[in-house]
């Protein structure tokens, strides 16, 4: 990806992130706590298990279609950052070659099935944590860390680091662009050049800071950051928390999948 | 709001590198007065702005604000009396929403919750970016930008006001409402820029520096048509006194 | 490379999310203590620059492909062990949430692999005394390069670990290292020279930067060497608690792992004392499959011989397959319809 894709994209999530809908106006802190536990329960799945994955689906369709995000971009991203555990995921078939069967008289190595619930594993998880950004600000998210007890310190830290990115992309991109219009194929593109770029950003990023600091000993910054009062939960939040944790509960000890496979073919015979 | 007289006595600054900034600074400005600050740039405009709230401290003379002397131990309560708007907005508009910026000020002087919404109510009101309130910096237009920086600054209810290039990045119609906005003010105003028709706008008063000492002080109407002053400094004269 | 939430078991997950929050912990602390107030904007403006020069890549000489800037050992330079740590875990965490680069599950393994080595071991260890007083260029270069290097080494070899004791993938140890290391040592001089140069840069154009790092933070005073073994010791316990989870379960497989690697054909004793007593409480909590400890449910049954690893549920039945494609079509179903909606009701209000 080039730095503008990257910065665009970035852009992107950030005013999907703004958006208005069901999801948009849960609590943050009910939405971070389902996406861990789904995040939790998913993985939790042993390696073999694929068919008992399928209903988790329902999770990041829900938050797509509720909250009003593209499936498009969010199977763009996925697929964006698939190679990782795709590499290493296409092992498995490779070294696991125990043939098993897999219904309708047919049988594969279990390497395959591995992979697969690696593949799906790895859908869900990345979609949901996409989807947990766009439907939610991620000042929202921050603050649902804070008071999930997360150090003020470090709270602080990511929500200046968030406020300041787009600017120093910004600033970045033109002196990459700046670069790149005056390099001829791959010369300029090199460490040397690349380490003096960066270190113009840094110097740049440093005196930013020191103006920024005065801005807030200007506004009467005494070491702390104001607060004020926060988030109210409401019976929609708790509503969707009960619902979640039955949902997780139930469909990760009981294997209904198989359920509604044979009661189909029951209604087939 | 009785005197808050700002004196500047020989004042003198020099930056860690060395380059002295500020040679000799002298000047009176009363209670309700509108001041240009205008000079070449590296003049020593901004370097002086700086001084009035603290930010940096004089390594000679005495800067007096009301019955106030800086030093850095008196910084703090200057800070609730002199409001400075810096250059760059996206520097002053550091938290992740224009309601939370706007209420840092008010926060950090020890105003309850109630206090601090009226406060910044009232300070997107007066800058007409009330809409605003939930979005984040970032999502601003550089005009939007400078209105809140401002918004921020005066939700501190300062007597004095400070700003340093307000109109730099803005467009022709933004320019034209930050001087109706600041025409309303009737604090103490202290504006350095370079865009000459602003200060014969907003300011009756006006201060040439140069090489780090004021070289001329009087009505704006005068220096500001003075075409071989301005020139000396790297100045024209207005756009619309060019006419004439 | 990140960690992905789907190679990730919830045992790995969690010790590592433990150890990656009480460093995390340790430098608030400490930074809360020892904080110059200009420190936090600062930090938040680091952050900000190590996400954007991530963002620019660079060719890698001699190979042609393209790489990006770590940043560990540039912030530990420029802020210190606490406050680089805290900068690094933010920038990784918006980069999963952002970017989805590394899952959020893993953000712990994440965090220790590229933020904990840097910051607080070669630093300390190898870069400070290398560099010395930092003015000779010479000594700077090699500084940087050996501990950026030795940092890479051990993130990568952390991920090798994690990935392997998740058990979800079949990549063999020995394959995995033989993958990760070379490559890492690659972008570990590259990253090396580039850390040189930009402090080199910073000295010649704003050298109070540095002056002001390197004196206000009080670190050789508080590093003592105690800290560090007790790291060290951590360290240990938390590694040594996982391979014997590992060792104790999946017995076959890793004594078939370390065949392959070491040629020998031998199952090696659990870590003393604390393998024994984790095999207990594992089979106390034998009830909950499948949470990275067992294979297969049926451990807690002694009598029985443990089953082939893996196990043979592996396989499912023409009934999980239909089922998986009913479900599927019924979730689609249920998305597409709300869709439909909220574009109708979207439409008919002006």
């Amino acid at each position: 990806m080039t730095f503008d894709e990257r910065y665009f994209n970035i852009g992107r999530l950030d005013r999907l992130s703004y958006g208005d809908s069901f999801i948009h106006r849960l609590d943050p802190r009910t939405k971070v706590i389902a996406t861990i536990l789904f995040l939790f329960t998913v993985v939790s799945f042993p390696k073999y298990e694929v068919v008992a994955l399928a209903p988790f689906f329902l999770f990041p369709i829900l938050l797509m279609t509720l909250g009003g995000i593209s499936l498009r971009f969010i199977a763009l991203k996925v697929l964006m950052v698939s190679p990782f555990a795709i590499l290493i995921g296409i092992f498995n078939p490779l070294f696991d070659t125990q043939t098993v069967t897999i219904g309708f008289g047919t049988s594969i190595s279990a390497g395959w099935i591995s992979f697969a619930a690696i593949l799906v594993k790895f859908t869900l998880t990345v979609s949901t944590a996409l989807l947990l950004v766009a439907t939610t600000s991620f000042p929202g998210v921050c603050q649902a860390l804070r008071r999930l007890g997360c150090p003020a310190i470090f709270v602080t830290q990511l929500l200046f680091l968030y406020r300041y990115l787009f600017v120093l992309a910004e600033e970045a991109m033109r002196i990459v662009r700046a670069r790149d219009l005056r390099c001829f194929g791959r010369q300029g593109r090199g460490v040397k050049i690349f380490a003096r770029l960066v270190g113009t950003l840094l110097v740049r990023s440093l005196d930013r800071a020191e103006r920024i600091y005065r801005a807030m000993l200007s506004r009467g910054f005494a070491g702390d950051i104001p607060r004020l009062g926060g988030f109210r939960l409401r019976s929609a939040d708790l509503a969707f928390a009960a619902a979640m944790a039955l949902f997780l509960v139930t469909f990760r000890f009981f294997p209904l999948t198989e359920e509604f496979g044979r009661f189909a073919q029951e209604l087939w015979r | 709001m009785s005197h808050h007289i700002i004196e500047f006595r020989d004042v003198l600054f020099r930056y860690p590198d060395g380059t002295e900034a500020l040679k000799g600074i002298n000047f009176r400005i009363t209670h309700g007065e509108s001041v240009g600050i205008v000079g070449a740039n590296g003049a020593g405009k901004s370097t002086l702005l700086l001084h009035l709230n603290g930010c940096l401290l004089p390594a000679a003379g005495t800067v007096t604000i009301g019955d106030l002397t800086l030093a850095a131990e008196t910084r703090r309560q200057l800070r609730r009396k002199v409001g400075v708007v810096f250059q760059n907005p996206d520097d002053q508009l550091f938290m992740p929403t224009v309601f939370e910026d706007v209420a840092f000020g008010p926060l950090n002087i020890g105003l309850n919750d109630r206090q601090v919404r009226e406060r910044v109510h009232w300070a997107l009101g007066m800058v007409g970016c009330l809409d605003l309130w939930d979005k984040p910096p970032h999502h601003l237009s550089a005009g939007q930008k400078s209105a809140v920086a401002i918004a921020a600054v005066m939700a501190m209810e300062p007597d004095i006001l400070a700003m340093d290039e307000p109109a730099a990045n803005l467009d022709p119609r933004s320019r034209r409402s930050l001087i109706g906005l600041l025409k309303t003010f009737r604090h103490t105003k202290l504006i350095a820029s370079h865009d000459l028709d602003l200060i014969l706008d907003v300011c009756e008063r006006c201060l040439v520096v140069r090489d780090g000492r004021v070289v001329a002080d009087g009505p704006s109407a005068a220096i500001l048509s003075d075409a071989p002053l301005l020139e000396e400094n790297n100045l024209e004269l207005p756009l619309s006194l060019h006419r004439r | 490379m990140h960690m992905a939430d789907a190679l990730l078991s919830p045992a790995v997950g969690i010790t590592m999310l433990a150890g990656t929050v009480a460093v995390g912990g340790y430098a608030s602390k400490k930074l809360k203590e020892n904080i110059d107030d200009r420190m936090i904007p600062l930090m938040g403006v680091l952050g900000a620059f190590i996400f954007a020069a991530q963002m620019i890549n660079f060719t890698i000489p001699a190979t042609g492909a393209s790489g990006h800037l770590g940043g560990g050992m540039i912030l530990a330079i420029l802020l210190g062990p606490h406050a680089a740590f805290l900068v690094m875990a933010s920038v990784l965490t918006v980069q999963a949430l952002f970017f989805a680069d590394g899952g959020l599950l893993a953000l712990g393994c994440n965090i220790w692999n590229l933020a904990f080595y840097p910051g607080y071991l070669l630093y300390p260890l190898l870069y400070k005394p290398l560099a010395g007083g930092g003015d000779r260029p010479g000594r700077v270069l090699v500084a940087s390069v050996i501990s950026v290097v030795v940092a890479l080494q051990l993130g990568a070899f952390s991920v090798v670990l994690q990935t392997y004791l998740s058990g979800k993938s079949e990549l063999p140890l020995g394959a995995f290292l033989l993958f990760m290391q070379p490559i890492h040592l690659a972008i570990g001089l590259v990253e090396g020279f580039i850390t040189a140069g930009i402090i080199g840069f910073i000295r010649s154009v704003r050298p109070d930067i540095l002056a002001c790092a390197a004196t206000s933070r009080p670190l050789s005073g508080d590093f003592s060497l105690r800290k560090i073994l007790i790291t060290f010791a951590v360290l240990a316990v938390f590694t040594g608690a996982a391979l014997s989870w590992f060792a104790s379960t999946h017995p076959d497989g890793l004594e078939w792992a370390i065949a392959r690697v070491t040629g020998r054909a031998e199952l090696p004793e659990p870590v003393g004392g604390i393998g024994v007593v984790l095999k207990d409480i594992q089979e106390k909590t034998a009830f909950l499959p499948g949470y990275g400890f067992q294979s297969a449910p049926s451990e807690a049954i002694e009598a029985e011989a443990p089953p082939a690893w893996p196990a043979v549920e592996a396989g499912t039945s023409a009934a999980g397959v239909i089922g998986a494609a009913i479900v599927l079509g019924v979730v689609g179903l249920i998305g597409f319809c709300i869709r439909l909606v909220r574009k109708r009701v979207q439409g008919a209000t002006p």
